[in-house]
């Protein structure tokens, strides 16, 4: 079963127990917080820094993002969590990238003129989470018609829907 | 006098998604097209070649395809909503109904998430066995592919005899789990039932035959100069397009970029298996093919692999917790109806944190990323399908080509609407 304990939480500790990994070397200056959980390694950059913490992965040769999701944790703050997954197929290791939102200023920059995959995923964030993409060449609703009210994946939005 | 895609940009009060398709267009992006000749019209969502509602608006000079923008949502039900208010035992038939072609890969997929989120060990026979119908799955799934990919295009006896063989696959998959296709048999921590003693005679009968058949398909298919004109040279994309715009499986492997999860990153015991991962520096719709008829011979060889090396033992994990009891325990002891009651009524709680699992998918590479808050309930369930990102290059493989290879094209990809729109 799985232990809490294992964890590694905190930029310091899982920087100086992963001092190889790539991603570790890469976002030195730019992560603000990470977490190794469950084999998998996190890492929080802050929002403005993303597309340069996204440019720094790719040089340290993650060459291919997976997806893009939003995780919506109402009422706290900070509310929305953008999470990147990059992987890296000559390294076969894949890094979880996250930038925490503040409700009042739900907007961040896009990656989609860097990566292209990023253009369907950031959509579907601003559909169903309504997160804004600063850049992004076609910012509209993809999954919901246009003229929707709402952002049904906000976690104050009913399962139901309104009615 | 004013083009037609600039008239179009009046026609939103008709047609609302129109303005979403004019801003795409490639006059709009400033790579103007030769002459302004050019005329928009509509593909699907009603259309037999779109394999389900996916609507394409095409931009074409001629016959020749200018731009092209899919417009997806028509099957979009929330699914990743409805995952919030279920129990995590409760989300697997859901997620049967994502991608209908490959309902155990989606299982797995998700169990698999759940399962490093509670840390469950599971036992080698399961997941032996999960490699198994997993292959299956992708044979029928390539099977569904070649038929109505060849239906397409014209060549419509191929259809015939690739539904022949998934037949037989289909009763395989109804005497295991109860249901032919949404089959919900691998479960959080195992498997829902013990396979029919008499099923492994039966799978190897079928695996014995099945290489055969696919001669059969080349056959019919390579020896018919139309087929083969129609997909030659058809869609190029090339390896660096692929991975900018997040291709995945064959349509990765047939660029040219040798990269499998199940050899790559192994899950449920893949690194025990000894198989090849095909591979094709062509990059058209005539690699894509390739490739997916040497996944037929590779996926018999893994399944034959699984049938001899079958472990005997468990198929669930040792957590009654967790794990609902077998009927006949439950109905003879206090304590496995006392557990059998909690799970059922008020579900398990998972330790809060989140997990990511990653499986081979016959359509390119699947991904569940699962976030629990240590409720019975998940936070939050996303999924990376990858017929969503593949879409992506769907402009990038049309770009220059006919309208009728549209059709091609988007058969070579496999296309899957229940996975895009989830």
């Amino acid at each position: 079963m799985y232990d809490p304990a294992s964890a590694i939480r905190g930029r310091q500790a899982v920087f100086e127990a992963h001092s190889e990994n790539a991603a570790v070397k890469a976002l030195a200056d730019l992560a603000t917080d990470a977490k190794f959980d469950r084999d998998e390694l996190t890492i929080t950059v802050a929002r403005e820094k993303i597309g340069a913490a996204m440019e720094a992965m790719r040089r340290a040769g993650y060459n291919f993002l997976e997806d893009v999701t939003a995780v919506d944790w109402y009422p706290s703050e900070p509310r929305f969590l953008i999470v990147y997954h990059v992987l890296s197929m000559a390294m076969k290791q894949r890094v979880r990238l996250v930038v925490p939102l503040d409700s009042d200023s739900a907007s961040l920059d896009s990656i989609t003129p860097a990566w292209p995959a990023a253009n369907f995923y950031e959509r579907e964030i601003f559909d169903l989470f309504g997160v804004h993409f600063a850049g992004h060449p076609n910012l509209r609703r993809i999954m919901m018609p246009e003229d929707w009210n709402g952002y049904p994946l906000r976690k104050d939005y009913p399962v139901e829907g309104y009615r | 006098m004013a083009s037609p895609v600039e008239e179009l940009a009046g026609a939103s009060a008709i047609d609302p998604g129109i303005e979403d398709v004019v801003a795409n267009s490639g006059r709009n992006r400033g790579t103007a097209p030769p002459g302004d000749q050019t005329m928009i019209i509509n593909m699907g969502p009603q259309h037999p070649s779109t394999h389900g509602v996916l609507r394409l608006v095409v931009e074409i000079d001629g016959e020749t395809v200018v731009s092209l923008a899919p417009d997806v949502g028509y099957l979009h039900t929330g699914i990743e909503k409805t995952c919030e208010a279920k129990f995590y035992q409760q989300v697997v038939p859901l997620t049967d109904r994502i991608d209908y072609l490959c309902p155990m890969t989606d299982n797995l997929a998700y169990c698999l998430a759940v399962e490093k989120l509670l840390g469950l060990e599971i036992p080698e026979r399961a997941q032996y066995l999960r490699v198994l119908f997993n292959e299956l799955t992708r044979i029928q799934s390539h099977l569904v592919w070649l038929g109505s990919h060849a239906m397409d295009i014209g060549a419509l006896t191929v259809f015939l005899y690739c539904f022949r063989e998934r037949e037989q696959l289909m009763r395989i998959f109804e005497a295991v789990s109860g249901q032919r296709m949404m089959t919900s048999y691998i479960r959080i921590g195992g498997l829902s039932m013990e396979p029919p003693r008499e099923l492994y005679g039966t799978i190897r009968a079928f695996l014995k035959d099945f290489p055969s058949k696919v001669d059969e398909y080349e056959g019919l298919l390579q020896n018919n100069p139309i087929w083969m004109n129609r997909i030659k040279g058809v869609g190029y994309l090339s390896a660096e397009n692929a991975l900018a715009l997040g291709v995945t499986g064959p349509p990765l492997r047939a660029s040219g970029v040798d990269f499998d999860v199940r050899r790559d990153m192994p899950y449920s015991g893949y690194e025990k298996f000894q198989f090849n991962v095909p591979t094709s520096t062509i990059g058209d719709v005539w690699a894509r093919y390739l490739v997916r008829m040497q996944e037929f011979r590779e996926s018999v060889k893994i399944c034959l692999q699984a049938l001899d090396g079958l472990p005997e033992g468990r198929i669930v994990a040792d957590a009654p917790k967790i794990i609902l009891p077998d009927r006949e325990q439950m109905k003879t002891q206090m304590e496995s109806l006392i557990h059998h009651f909690k799970i059922v009524t008020e579900g398990f709680g998972v330790p809060a944190g989140e997990a990511y699992s990653s499986v081979e998918a016959p359509h390119g590479m699947m991904n569940y990323y699962v976030v629990s808050d240590g409720t019975a309930k998940p936070y939050r369930v996303h999924m990376r399908n990858p017929g969503f990102a593949t879409l992506q290059a769907l402009e990038v493989m049309c770009k220059g080509q006919l309208l009728a290879d549209v059709v091609a094209v988007i058969g070579s990809i496999d296309i899957v609407l229940g996975e895009i729109d989830r």
